[in-house]
């Protein structure tokens, strides 16, 4: 197990550090690495920052069975009216 | 030439007008009682349709209408427009003027206000992102399915879903920084 993470693994390990996915170690290589690397802290920085602009947001979706009962409502009409 | 695509609006555009009609009812079921009428009358105008705007901006501005309609069934179904506020409501004690006055430390509506059109300039972003990155990164992110269970419904490697996570979240931020901001 090596301690140095090269620039694409450190991405990588925080982009699943966004996701919680990431271990206790990776993270400690990362924030190893983001010391000694200016284009990853950045690149961190900014991807963080997504995370938490999506989090604030509070996006609400629907349901899978609520998006198809809006398409069976939706595919009956189309069936009902074919001209329209 | 066909403009519209109606097999594809609720895939398309389903989540973007539920939470721009959800700031504005509060009910999750009126809300999607009125996509549901939205898309009905959308496929009742097609022909009005005349592709200058896209076709999501078109059914906004039917379900506009939709919400300010519902707004006057309700109003004309109490039958006066006269706004009461009761000063002391029944779980009160006593008469308490701190009660009353906005609490600084709440999240003040404006607040919530912004988030909500933060959260639809988030789906802009997503929806100009090729198609399969855009649902994997939403499923990930946004409706926080787990690595595995996306993997297998895509039947993708989990290295894969990385690669598509990182392109989509590139594309993101972005999209976001141009338009969100600054």
């Amino acid at each position: 197990m090596k301690f140095f993470l090269k620039c694409d693994e450190a991405v990588h390990v925080c982009d699943k550090s966004q996701y919680n996915e990431a271990s206790f170690f990776e993270k400690l290589k990362l924030k190893m690495h983001i010391l000694i690397c200016a284009l990853c802290r950045g690149h961190a920085k900014r991807n963080t920052k997504l995370t938490e602009t999506i989090n604030a947001a509070n996006i609400k979706t629907l349901l899978p069975e609520e998006k198809e009962q809006l398409k069976s409502r939706l595919q009956q009409e189309i069936k009902n009216n074919p001209q329209a | 030439m066909e403009l519209l695509n109606p097999d594809k609006w609720v895939d398309n555009y389903a989540d973007y007008l539920y939470n721009y009609t959800i700031v504005r009812v509060n009910d999750p079921i009126v809300a999607q009682d009125l996509i549901s009428e939205t898309f009905l009358a959308g496929l009742k105008s097609k022909k009005n349709f005349k592709g200058e705007a896209t076709e999501r901006t078109w059914l906004i501005s039917i379900l506009k209408r939709k919400i300010i309609d519902y707004y006057r069934k309700i109003n004309s179904k109490k039958g006066k427009a006269e706004v009461h506020i009761s000063y002391r409501d029944d779980d009160s004690e006593g008469d308490w003027l701190e009660e009353n006055a906005a609490d600084p430390f709440d999240r003040n509506a404006e607040d919530r206000m912004e988030n909500k059109e933060l959260g639809l300039v988030i789906l802009e972003c997503l929806d100009k992102l090729p198609e399969k990155q855009a649902t994997i990164f939403k499923k990930k992110t946004i409706e926080n399915f787990d690595t595995e269970a996306i993997c297998k419904e895509y039947n993708i490697t989990p290295s894969n879903l990385w690669v598509i996570i990182h392109r989509a979240r590139k594309s993101m931020v972005e999209c976001l920084e141009k338009n969100w901001f600054n």
